[in-house]
């Protein structure tokens, strides 16, 4: 109810451009048609779940715009960019200023597809690129950003280009990077690993050896959230690369569901299964979750030695236990497996995440100022100082300051050199396929469907 | 809670009104009684008939007619006739929750409905311990079920709670953990229902079986709980209209895990609305909702002669 006070009292005198750019008749009445249905549906579904949060002015001339961010410790980092830009000349020349709104973490997709919808939507927004805003580029509601791109050289050769391909879709551009990359990596206690004499694991052959000989030691081999999806999601998506190579995902994401069919998701299907079986994430798992804290907590009290997590299990852990990330934590690439076609420095993951513009955003120009920043020198020694690997083609020299130069170089290195880097694949794909998908894959790992029904299952998908 | 079964309840007595015989002639006189002793206009009711209208009504009328669309939360919905409706007859997910809706529905009512009849027909009693601990245990009512939900998912954590086992993680664990949680927050409230009802049970009843020989027992079966049957279908009514849209619970706890096993319609719709951004599939999930919750309550109000009821001390 709070929010559709707050978006009648948002709401703008002119809607044309949106209507416009959604491509039905006049303003005016679709625009208002489409605010009812967006209350209407919210109201219903929603009950008590959109909390308010939106009362800001979106657009409403040269004013202020408003920059959706999904609200996690990262933030702060934008929030100083949001301080300098609206003190800088930029802004004035643009005569705009950049209010952020802090999204907390979980419900940001859906709290950005309802303001989508809606007359107070952002005239900024944070997404993960690629599928992430399909929908939006569809319904014609993200800005091109291609020419820009193209006639700006600080934002043209700024950025790695592989990473700022990832950002667009079909060949265009429709955002810009602004957090560091998050490679999922293969995190070990260092500690556990000396204390029984092992190695990280480069073959799958060391890894179930290790394996064996922890259990022997009763400690779970690796620390698996379960309880979050997404967590079981990257152990298929590396088990897929390693067994079948990039190109077996690849065609997937082009939409083509009988790619599903490929031996290498079975194969990588049946890899998870002997690992559940053999008890390599322990016997809790699947009521273990990773946003609350408890994946990373198993890890770093020695219950688990390895945890297969994205470049941020880092900063969570030195958020959390300081001492085991500073002494004991390692990490090393997913390893290769025995005759399979992938490369051992193939990457998945997300290259990281992006600014994209509102087609309705009152002031392009100031909007696209803001956005200039991310390339800024600045602007990369702040991600720096966070923790985070800016994906700025100059990172490289700056990775010295880091808290951590040594896993900042290992990253940076790790993305730069990577031959293939899948994006994480519940990003790639649309937002129909990816929740059926995440519901498979789940079914996989609590053992309520088999190795080949989860093929099956999958390749029902659209 | 839930908008639907409040205002049908009302809306029924009406109706139902020549039916039942019974004490027809006797509720009548009184009826009309305090109509003539400055009811009050029928003007009065318009704040709550526009709140509702605004909130309930409206709401429910576009997600009926975006059942009949296709919409993914950007641009305009797409006409697709019925197609949401017959993918609703198909899904085999819509059956597992369906099946999940309805045994969810059925064990928690019967596990409310024991423990909070025992114990507001033992609050009802006057003495003084009773009255402080009804309202302890009242407590869990007044807390947010989001509070309650994550109160809960720390406790149950598997390897940091206090029960340090894979409850949440298998399929009837998780289902129970549900119901008891659910439980845990609405007991308080059946119980002051109980409470109340018990309250209402006159005296000389009791007096009259103490005369004629009637133990404790006895007097419970044979006078409380046949003089408690109205309170007995208000508080159905409302669990099973609660159970039916019980969301933010399996939410926090399970997220409808693990795999789909306790996926109950309210989650599935916020699966499709949501996460897949069906919003056409979720609001006819939605609709199905509404008119399910609609027709049982109606159902269980005609079954047990509710609308017939003129007071609570009918059958004096």
């Amino acid at each position: 109810m709070e929010s559709i006070n707050g978006r009648s009292s948002g709401g703008r005198p002119s809607g044309a451009g949106a209507a416009a750019g959604a491509g039905a008749g006049p303003g005016g009445r679709t625009f208002s048609r489409r605010w009812i249905l967006g209350a209407g549906a919210t109201t219903l579904l929603t009950t008590g779940l959109t909390a308010c949060g939106s009362d800001s002015d979106s657009g409403g001339g040269g004013g202020t715009l408003t920059a959706f961010v999904y609200g996690d410790d990262a933030v702060k980092v934008q929030q100083a960019a949001v301080d300098r830009f609206n003190k800088s000349t930029a802004a004035r020349t643009a005569k705009g200023k950049v209010k952020l709104e802090r999204i907390p973490g979980a419900e940001y997709p859906a709290k950005l597809r309802t303001a989508m919808g809606s007359p107070s939507a952002p005239d900024i927004f944070f997404n993960w690129g690629g599928g992430s805003i399909k929908d939006y580029q569809e319904a014609k509601q993200v800005v091109d950003l291609t020419d820009t791109i193209e006639n700006d050289p600080a934002l043209k050769s700024g950025f790695l280009p592989a990473v700022l391909a990832a950002g667009g879709l079909g060949g265009r551009h429709y955002g810009i990077p602004m957090r560091g990359m998050q490679p999922v990596i293969l995190f070990y206690n260092k500690a556990l690993f000396a204390e029984h004499k092992l190695q990280p694991p480069t073959t799958w052959d060391q890894l179930q050896d290790i394996n064996a000989k922890l259990k022997k030691a009763k400690i779970t081999p690796f620390a698996l959230g379960g309880a979050d999806t997404w967590t079981e999601l990257m152990w298929l998506e590396y088990l897929v690369d390693r067994i079948g190579g990039p190109e077996v995902f690849a065609r997937i994401q082009e939409g083509d569901a009988s790619g599903w069919g490929d031996p290498a998701v079975l194969k990588a299907a049946e890899t998870v299964k002997e690992l559940i079986d053999d008890g390599a994430f322990g016997s809790k798992f699947s009521s273990v979750a990773y946003t609350n804290g408890g994946a990373p907590a198993v890890f770093a009290k020695g219950k688990a030695a390895m945890h297969l997590m994205g470049s941020w299990e880092y900063s969570t852990q030195l958020g959390k236990f300081p001492s085991f990330a500073k002494n004991n934590l390692g990490w090393c690439a997913f390893p290769s497996v025995e005759g399979g076609k992938g490369d051992i420095r193939n990457v998945v993951g997300n290259p990281t995440n992006y600014w994209s513009v509102n087609t309705r955003a009152g002031n392009k120009d100031a909007a696209i100022a803001f956005l200039k920043d991310c390339a800024s020198e600045t602007y990369a020694k702040a991600l720096v100082a966070n923790g985070d690997i800016p994906t700025t083609a100059n990172a490289a020299k700056l990775l010295d300051a880091s808290p951590n130069p040594e896993f900042a170089k290992f990253q940076y290195e790790m993305v730069e050199k990577a031959p293939a880097f899948t994006l994480s694949w519940d990003q790639a794909v649309g937002s129909q396929t990816a929740t059926p998908m995440l519901t498979e894959i789940n079914k996989l790992f609590v053992g309520k469907s088999s190795p080949s029904e989860f093929v099956s299952a999958l390749k029902e998908l659209k | 809670m839930s908008a639907p079964s409040p205002t049908k309840a009302p809306a029924d007595r009406p109706s139902a009104e020549p039916g039942p015989a019974g004490a027809g002639t006797e509720g009548r006189p009184r009826r009309s009684g305090t109509a003539t002793a400055g009811r009050p206009h029928a003007a009065w009711a318009l704040p709550g008939v526009l709140f509702f209208g605004f909130f309930a009504v409206v709401p429910m009328g576009l997600a009926f007619y975006l059942s009949f669309t296709s919409w993914d939360g950007l641009g305009d919905p797409t006409p697709v006739g019925l197609d949401n409706w017959r993918k609703l007859l198909d899904d085999d997910r819509m059956l597992q929750s369906l099946w999940l809706t309805v045994l969810l529905t059925v064990v928690s009512w019967a596990f409310q409905t024991v423990i909070a009849l025992l114990l507001g027909v033992w609050a009802a009693g006057r003495q003084r311990n009773r009255a402080v601990l009804s309202a302890i245990f009242f407590v869990p009512f007044l807390l947010s079920s989001t509070a309650i939900a994550l109160l809960f998912y720390a406790l149950l954590d598997p390897n940091f709670g206090i029960i340090q086992e894979n409850i949440l993680g298998s399929s009837s664990g998780a289902f129970l953990a549900i119901v008891f949680v659910g439980g845990w927050q609405f007991i308080p409230f059946h119980t002051l229902l109980y409470q109340g009802g018990a309250r209402q049970i006159p005296e000389v009843l009791y007096q009259a079986a103490a005369i004629d020989g009637a133990g404790r027992h006895r007097q419970f079966f044979s006078i409380t709980l046949p003089q408690l049957r109205h309170t007995i279908t208000t508080s159905t009514v409302l669990m099973v209209v609660g159970s039916l849209t019980y969301f933010e619970t399996v939410l926090i706890l399970t997220k409808g895990g693990p795999g789909t096993d306790t996926a109950v319609l309210p989650y599935l719709m916020y699966e499709a609305g949501f996460k897949s951004y069906d919003f056409g599939y979720a609001s006819a999930i939605a609709s199905f909702l509404v008119l399910a919750a609609t027709g049982l309550s109606l159902i269980l109000v005609r079954l047990t002669g509710f609308g017939g009821m003129r007071s609570t001390r009918e059958g004096m």
